[in-house]
């Protein structure tokens, strides 16, 4: 069966969910053909992607230096 | 007691015997429990509130109040997504107290949620740039484009993202429905591929040109 295609501005629509499987085997089928064809929307992709993949990085927030100490300061100050 | 209710819950395997530790009086078990949270504590408070000052003090606070209530903590959810709990409350009292506008309406900001969202540009960013993260500007350039977020879109991908929640988890802490965390997340993940795709100084990796391709 011929895969119904997709427009640019539905893929965007749907680009967070895509990368989180949150979507249907028929809707990703018809936004992969997509990605095949259009190299807009596959940068689009693959920069939401390495967004998703920066931000879930444990380095990307460091603890500053004594945060454990003075915390546990404040902890030991508690009656 | 805290510790009756436990079974069958979402604990890691020490956590419901610390917990009960805790409530019969042993302080150090508290700190033994609290150690694994310390960065996702940390990293909550400073991307709800933006400047390490407020953010340790926040998470100081929110510790404080986990300590105290810990034996209301029935073990209905993973004792990190009760933590979470507190502390986002915490570093959104601080928020609210510090600039009240910025919970105000958002019809009006410029990241609105209302219509489809457009790219800035469709610059080709392939390479995963992870290991750079190990470099100062890279993590601040990704922490700036965060902090550009407004805060309804911030939270939902600090969350989800950062702090990988469910979607249900996230929309329980939040109070506000799965579909909305969808279409929040959706813009604060596009919004911030729009501020990060160019990379710093226009190219992610030093000697390698970086090329634009404008749609306009």
């Amino acid at each position: 069966m011929a895969t119904i295609e997709i427009s640019c501005v539905e893929v965007w629509r749907e680009i967070s969910n895509y990368l989180d499987g949150d979507i249907s085997p028929e809707l990703r089928e018809r936004m992969e053909a997509h990605f095949k064809a259009c190299a807009h929307c596959t940068a689009v992709l693959d920069g939401t992607r390495n967004v998703v993949g920066l931000v879930g990085d444990g380095r990307l927030f460091q603890i500053p230096d004594g945060f454990s100490k003075r915390l546990y300061k404040k902890l030991q100050k508690l009656p | 007691m805290a510790t009756m209710s436990m079974t069958g819950s979402q604990l890691r395997p020490n956590e419901a015997e610390l917990i009960k530790s805790v409530c019969n009086g042993e302080r150090e078990a508290f700190y033994e429990l609290l150690r694994p949270y310390e960065r996702m504590i940390y990293a909550t408070a400073i991307s709800v509130v933006r400047n390490s000052a407020d953010a340790e003090e926040v998470a100081q606070e929110a510790v404080l109040k986990a300590f105290s209530g810990l034996a209301k903590f029935r073990g209905e959810s993973k004792f990190s997504t009760w933590l979470l709990q507190i502390t986002y409350n915490e570093a959104r009292m601080k928020l609210k107290k510090a600039r009240p506008h910025l919970y105000e309406s958002i019809d009006d900001q410029p990241q609105s949620e209302e219509g489809d969202f457009w790219p800035k540009d469709y610059a080709d960013w392939r390479p995963i740039p992870s290991e750079l993260l190990e470099r100062n500007e890279m993590r601040q350039a990704v922490q700036d484009a965060i902090n550009s977020l407004i805060p309804v879109y911030r939270e939902v991908l600090v969350l989800r993202d950062l702090q990988h929640l469910s979607i249900k988890e996230t929309s329980r802490i939040l109070g506000i429905s799965e579909p909305n965390v969808k279409t929040r997340l959706h813009r604060a993940r596009l919004h911030l591929r729009d501020c990060l795709a160019p990379g710093i100084d226009g190219c992610w990796i030093r000697g390698r040109p970086y090329r634009k391709v404008r749609s306009w």
